[in-house]
């Protein structure tokens, strides 16, 4: 009988010889993972753009500049890795976002605390991914198509809540609500974070332990991978379902919430197409549409990528209808390699 | 008291009667085969007391308790483990992740709890060694061959102390070592009071373990006796139909 030495079944295994049974290194993990090439590939960028134009790409107000930016879809595609680890896809949080502009606009609009704006604004996105949420896991029908039916009617909502006007005058409680997206946390004298960029390091970091720490975290990938075993096995399938989707809604209205205290106004028309930024950021950075596969880092350093691509062209004078052509040509290419990864560990 | 009693369970799908009235009982700490050929319904009975899908008639009954589990969970929360025959695991998860899938070790305080990856890494190891199976608890089972996944499937149903054991082909992909190991882990059980479904096609397996063996032929029972009375011969002709009835 032979008997593999590393996995002593003796109680007292410590964890050295626990970790010792990982087949791969860390290292080797680290090489295998999409976002290390996209954090890399980003730095290539940053570093190359620093070279062509120190004076524009390398300063303090553009680092500040493309932070916050990307910041807004890097919070949406937090929410959106959860709904594509379950194999599910939510295509309604742009116009969850243009919903949750409108309610906080008209609630801060009719003089309610900021707070009051907050909730609401959470509300709507809470209520939104519940429907989809309920309608996918006890209604059966497919994520993409209710979603696709949410991406309509939460518009359309919006459209007609705010009578087609943009909301701009806040009363008292506008300079607080404004803060939230508009501050920043002065590091030096000259350099300064944004609070939406520190919402979403602070997102993601709480993701990440969701993930790597929590039975519900483990639970998403389960249904992801193999929904029929995560069943068998006892995992509540029906209820986590519905969790992620409010998740994305939850995370879409947040982002919404920062981009309107940001610009201080609110239009319907807010995170129109944004939903397929925040798709294309969780799979650029690993993120599997078949499920069972996502991190909260990817989704982060997906967005940032994005994000310094269309600063990169803006700066470089290349007309900013490319930037699609980019973007796009970066996700089939991350799929793309994705697939290589894949087929390679079958 | 039998441990499981079926009564004349029936089910349809749609217009396949992949069960038809079968009266089945599991005394305790025996080991009953349950064996027949390709459609013959002994997955669909399986699943019928695991509770994955409802009797279209009849009744399941535990310990003489009429039971009408809704899900999974249900049954096994009565004792009742089961080793599925597509081994219901997530490829992209670890070993020990699939042993404990819905039933995770945690550690913390209040509503603050966390996995504890040590403590399951550990227990999904010595249970892997106790079925003398080279499975490390890290792996991804997308990487793993097919006795290592019949290794997590089975480890699965010792995490707690069931009263029975439903096993949907346990042998079907391992080698003749490991075979042996899951026999002697067989026997193990039964001897210390469990009883135990034996679903499969190896002949040589039902008649080294087995106490009972019954046989399905398109979803009807048409056997079911002491091993000892029987014989290959028999239980083939019976499941083949050369032999109606025993
Ligand atoms: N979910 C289902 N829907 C429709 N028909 C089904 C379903 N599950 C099983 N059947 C049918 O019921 C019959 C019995 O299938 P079952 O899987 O129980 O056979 P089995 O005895 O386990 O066969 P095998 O030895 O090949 O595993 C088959 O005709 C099968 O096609
Ligand atoms: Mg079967």
């Amino acid at each position: 009988m032979s008997q593999n030495p590393s996995s002593s079944g003796s109680a007292n295994v410590g964890i050295e010889s626990v970790l010792g049974l990982q087949t791969q290194s860390p290292l080797q993990r680290l090489f295998g993972a999409q976002s290390f090439w996209v954090t890399i590939a980003l730095g290539l960028m940053c570093a190359v753009m620093s070279y062509l134009q120190p004076e524009s790409f390398a300063t303090s107000e553009n680092f500040y500049n493309i932070t916050r930016n990307f910041s807004f879809i890097g919070i949406m595609a937090l929410g959106m890795t959860v709904v594509i680890a379950t194999g599910g896809i939510d295509l309604s949080v742009g116009s969850i976002m243009g919903l949750t502009a409108v309610s906080c606009g008209l609630v801060l609009n009719a003089g309610y605390p900021w707070w009051a704006a907050v909730l609401v604004g959470l509300f709507a996105g809470f209520s939104a991914g519940l429907i989809n949420g309920l309608i996918i896991a006890y209604v059966g029908l497919s994520p993409f198509v209710t979603t696709l039916g949410m991406l309509s009617i939460a518009r359309s909502v919006a459209v007609v809540l705010s009578g087609n006007r943009m909301l701009y005058q806040f009363g008292p409680g506008g300079p607080t609500f404004k803060h939230f997206g508009g501050g920043a946390w002065r590091i030096a004298a000259g350099f300064e974070l944004s609070f939406p960029l520190l919402f979403l390091v602070a997102l993601t970091l709480l993701l990440a332990v969701i993930y790597k720490m929590t039975a519900w975290g483990r639970y998403v990938l389960a249904i992801g991978g193999n929904e029929q075993a995560a069943l068998l096995t006892g995992v509540p399938v029906k209820l986590v379902k519905v969790q992620v989707y409010v998740v994305s809604g939850l995370a879409a209205a947040f982002a919404a919430i920062l981009n309107v205290g940001w610009s201080g106004s609110a239009i319907n028309a807010l995170g129109s197409s944004y939903e397929l930024l925040a798709i294309s950021a969780a799979v650029i950075g690993g993120a599997n549409l078949m499920g069972g596969e996502a991190s909260a880092y990817g989704a982060f350093i997906g967005a940032a990528l994005i994000f310094t691509i269309r600063n990169a062209l803006l700066m470089q004078g290349v007309d900013s209808n490319w930037q699609g052509t980019f973007v796009g040509a970066f996700l089939i290419a991350a799929v793309y390699l994705g697939k290589i990864r894949g087929a390679r560990r079958e | 008291m039998a441990v499981l009693e079926l009564r004349s369970v029936s089910k349809y799908f749609g217009a396949i009667h992949a069960l038809t009235e079968v009266d089945l009982k599991l005394e305790e700490g025996e080991v009953l085969g349950l064996m027949g050929d390709n459609g013959a319904g002994k997955s669909t009975l399986v699943r019928v007391i695991a509770g994955n899908y409802p009797p279209t008639h009849g009744e399941v009954l535990l310990g003489g308790e009429p039971v009408h589990f809704s899900k999974p969970a249900e049954s096994r929360a009565k004792g009742i483990e089961v080793v599925y025959q597509d081994l219901a695991l997530c490829n992209n998860l670890s070993a020990a992740a699939n042993v404990f899938l819905g039933r995770e070790i945690k550690r913390g305080f209040g509503p603050f709890r966390w996995l504890d990856h040590v403590a399951m890494a550990r227990r999904a190891g010595e249970l892997f060694t106790e079925l003398k199976s080279e499975t490390r608890p890290r792996d991804l089972v997308r990487q793993m061959s097919g006795g290592q996944r019949q290794a997590v499937a089975i480890a699965r149903t010792r995490l707690s102390r069931a009263r029975m054991v439903l096993m949907d082909e346990p042998t079907a992909a391992i080698s003749v070592r490991q075979v042996a190991e899951v026999l002697d882990l067989i026997k193990r059980l039964r001897d210390s009071g469990m009883s135990i479904l034996l679903i499969s096609h190896r002949m040589p397996d039902v008649f080294a373990v087995c106490d009972r063996v019954a046989v399905l032929r398109r979803g009807t029972k048409v056997a079911d006796k002491d091993i000892k009375q029987s014989s290959p011969e028999e239980v083939t002709g019976l499941i083949t139909g050369a032999i109606s009835a025993a």
